[in-house]
């Protein structure tokens, strides 16, 4: 018995340390030396390139994908950042322009997204009103009567605990 | 609480389920739909491959129907379609635009040699910048161009045969590209049987 819960410790050790040795290599599997004039445009060029969603892959964004896409698109972020002189939104119209909704990971309301925004409201109205029932419910609930009989069954089942 | 409510997690279970099956057997989940749909063509210039002093522009792409495919010679899918292309630049007058797209100009030259240039133009786009313009993230990728230069079609992936039949050769007889069948396409090659389309 107390083997067998160590070998389970160990496995769970091992799978902590595994995702987050992996969620640090996703996050810094990459780093592309670009000289910056100063630390605010750094963090800004990282700000940026944490935002997008790599095209290529789906669920990782452009600082954390080995793709050569992002590091294309890493290139190009930092081209119009700092030698074009782009805002923040102009950036993201760049890229939106060219790979769509997708790569800002922030659908807009339309024809084709309205389900996935109005899905958790729906869900939220729905648990409200389970909730409201069930207080509801709960108040008007009246104490049960019991007959002689009852209370001489209870009784007894309780003595012969 | 009655007995059936005791089935109401299982059915959101099955349900979760079925909505994952659905999910991952759709298609289209690896297939980004393309911003450039329906818009014109970016503008650009950049060096044809086999004569690099010569600047190709949007303006070559424009007064005809033109079939824009992004290939390279590392990306096998292109490998596999471009029997296809070349059955398609034989049988169409359409447009063939080839982005050769990060790639090694002098492999992609000896590509053309040993396979066959399905291609009126190939453009060199070896830091893919064109393919940037384009939102291009993989190759292949084929873009159909109506004569204005507006997007009408794209295919991420390879053009075969049902790409060809279902999705290409509708909207090129809609665009008035002249095709001829395939028969006629063969006619003349001497492996084919010498009966087909007398």
């Amino acid at each position: 018995m107390s083997f067998e819960f160590k070998l389970f410790n160990v496995q769970a050790v091992a799978f902590c340390l595994l995702m987050v040795a992996n969620s640090v290599s996703q996050a810094e599997s990459q780093i592309d030396i670009y000289p910056f004039a100063d630390d605010v445009e750094e963090r800004r060029y990282k700000g940026l390139i944490e935002e997008f969603r790599c095209p290529k892959c789906l669920n990782t964004n452009l600082a954390g994908s080995d793709a050569p896409i992002a590091k294309d698109l890493r290139r190009t972020v930092y081209r119009l950042q700092v030698e074009q002189g782009y805002s923040d939104q102009q950036i993201r119209d760049y890229l939106r322009e060219r790979y769509g909704d997708f790569v800002l990971y922030d659908p807009p309301f339309s024809k084709q997204t309205w389900y996935i925004w109005l899905i958790p409201v729906g869900l939220g109205i729905l648990a409200l009103a389970v909730l409201a029932r069930l207080l509801v419910g709960a108040r008007r609930q009246e104490p049960v009567q019991l007959s002689d009989a009852d209370r001489d069954r209870i009784a007894t089942l309780l003595k012969e605990k | 609480m009655s007995r059936a409510s005791l089935f109401v997690p299982l059915g959101i279970f099955i349900g979760i389920l079925a909505l994952g099956y659905v999910g991952f057997s759709l298609d289209a989940r690896n297939q980004l739909p393309s911003a450039l749909l329906g818009k014109p063509f970016p503008e650009f210039s950049a060096p044809l491959l086999l004569e690099p002093e010569v600047q190709i522009t949007k303006a070559d792409l424009l007064g005809q129907p033109a079939l824009v495919n992004v290939w390279a010679t590392w990306c096998p899918t292109c490998k596999s379609e471009h029997e296809q292309l070349m059955y398609i630049a034989s049988a169409t007058d359409v447009l063939m635009v080839g982005v050769d797209y990060k790639d090694r100009p002098a492999q992609a030259i000896q590509w053309l040699q040993q396979y066959g240039n399905p291609y009126d133009y190939v453009i060199d786009d070896r830091d893919g910048s064109l393919g940037i313009e384009l939102g291009v993230y993989g190759a292949p990728e084929t873009f159909l161009l109506n004569a204005a230069g507006e997007v009408v079609y794209k295919r991420v992936g390879d053009i075969n045969i049902r790409i060809w039949e279902n999705e290409l050769l509708p909207r090129f007889k809609a665009l008035e590209v002249e095709v001829i069948t395939q028969a006629e396409a063969l006619q003349g090659q001497p492996t084919v049987g010498s009966g087909a389309g007398q």
